[in-house]
């Protein structure tokens, strides 16, 4: 006999129950209070510092996880381009046709390019440092796209940093401990990126929604967007220099402009920090140094006013 | 008078087990692995024991085992603190209150409750991120995520029917 066919059977289960719901009502209210404190302030450093050490802890093992993860992809990809390899062959060389003509009209356009530099005197940025990483842990879920890459403030990496693969910008790190760094992409439902539109010179935000095409918001220009215009970051804020590819437009399924994103044509496996703090970097110190001006104090009045008439 | 045995389930298999087990999948389906282009799916591993859990004894323990299971997913996917814990516990509070109606019903009726329990608990976080971001989520990334969490109900079956065996006062 089991005992709530028992007479104490109907005696014991309220009390039970009703612990499990107070422990269950003291867990919801601590998740939620967890919930509330992630924001700026004293609680969210303290949130960023632990989510900084779990970030230490998980990228060793996503690390030598990866490792057979990665060699077993690579099997996938050779029997692809294996079974693939004459369509793919087929549609390089179309490419290459292509390709071969560019290249020329690429040729001539870079030595005018040079030559109006030359006449008039710019200066192009100078090229900033880059630190190579590998992916550990990649969250591609609805509610967070990052991605752990095992390289660190030991390298340079500050909060900040543009994430970019071959093509284009993937994201920008958010989290960095000494060995690892978490990349916001530009996917995630947080990010927001100030883009312009090469073509038009439009300005828009980037905004991230956990899809694979992030959307077009606050779109400011005066030419209507075209299907497949350039979009590259704008640099306005100071948060990311200008310039760097982001995308293509694409309208999507709602009505909505979004950006097919560069970044997606290359392998998740490796991404490039590029070393980007401020567009201080990007001039002389001597230029920003301060210059002495005249002075803006006033005369005093005269001592003695003049008569009214 | 005969005397009755009374068999409690281990804790540690009934909670650590499940919860070691969900830590470690969901690691292995974070890595970035790609083949033929594709991606693999993210499930949230962690509403199959908040489910087989609701449907157990009730005890003080499980939504604190949520509690810390929503924290890691949290860490290990780099969302808002807080996040999982409270879409996990969502999932787990309405099967709780309904163990006595579930515990009546057959492995497909089980398996469309579990399928209620997760919508509950993506439910509760696409309104949450929806509040925190004033982004709403992108519905057919929720949509994947659910399918492919709800096709992991005959684990929370498995776990179910376990815990069945071992607790002579769950019969």
């Amino acid at each position: 006999m089991s005992l709530r066919d028992g007479p104490l059977g109907d005696v014991r289960s309220p009390p039970i129950l009703w612990v499990a719901v107070v422990a269950l009502a003291v867990a919801a209210v601590a998740a939620m209070a967890l919930f509330l404190g992630d924001h700026g302030g004293a609680r969210g450093r303290a949130v960023e510092a632990s989510r900084n050490a779990v970030d230490t802890v998980v990228a060793p093992v996503g690390g030598a996880l990866a490792a057979p993860v990665r060699w077993i992809g690579g099997g996938f990809d050779a029997i692809g381009d294996y079974a693939f390899a004459g369509g793919e062959n087929a549609g390089l060389k179309r490419r290459l046709a292509r390709a071969l003509s560019w290249r020329d009209e690429a040729l001539a356009l870079r030595d005018e390019n040079i030559r109006l530099r030359g006449l008039m005197g710019l200066k192009t940025d100078p090229p900033l440092p880059v630190v190579f990483a590998r992916a550990v842990i990649d969250a591609r879920g609805p509610f967070s796209n990052t991605r752990l890459i095992d390289a660190g403030a030991s390298r340079g990496i500050v909060e900040g940093n543009p994430a970019l693969s071959d093509h284009g910008l993937v994201g920008r790190v958010v989290g960095v401990a000494p060995d690892v760094s978490r990349v916001l992409l530009l996917t995630d439902v947080e990010s927001r990126v100030p883009v312009l539109i090469a073509r038009t010179n439009g300005r828009a935000i980037l905004t991230g929604d956990g899809g694979p095409n992030p959307q077009l918001s606050y779109l400011r220009t005066h030419d209507p967007l075209r299907q497949g215009d350039r979009v590259l970051t704008s640099g306005d804020g100071g948060v990311l220099p200008r310039g760097l590819p982001v995308g293509s437009a694409v309208k999507g399924t709602d009505g909505a402009w979004r950006v097919a994103l560069d970044g997606d044509a290359t392998p998740i496996a490796f991404v490039q920090v590029l070393l980007f703090k401020t567009f201080a970097q990007l001039v002389p110190p001597a230029a920003l140094a301060p210059v002495d001006l005249p002075s803006t104090a006033t005369q005093a009045p005269p001592a003695t006013a003049a008569p009214a008439p | 008078m005969t005397a009755t045995t009374v068999h409690r389930p281990n804790p540690v298999l009934w909670l650590g087990a499940p919860m070691a087990a969900c830590a470690a999948a969901s690691l292995v389906f974070a890595l970035p692995l790609e083949m033929f282009g594709l991606r693999s799916p993210e499930p949230v591993f962690a509403l199959v024991p908040a489910f087989a859990w609701g449907m157990g004894r009730p005890s003080i323990l499980p939504p604190f085992a949520l509690l810390a299971l929503g924290l890691f997913l949290d860490g290990l996917w780099g969302g808002p603190v807080g996040l999982w814990p409270v879409a996990l516990l969502a999932a787990y509070a309405p099967v709780l209150f309904a163990r006595a109606f579930l515990s009546a019903r057959g492995f497909w009726g089980l398996w469309a409750w579990y399928a209620a329990a997760c919508a509950a608990a993506l439910a509760t976080a696409w309104l949450l991120v929806r509040l925190r971001s004033g982004v709403a989520p992108y519905p057919i990334g929720v949509a994947w995520q659910f399918l492919a969490t709800v096709a992991l109900f005959p684990f929370a079956n498995r776990l179910i029917e376990r815990y069945e065996e071992a607790d002579t006062r769950f019969r």
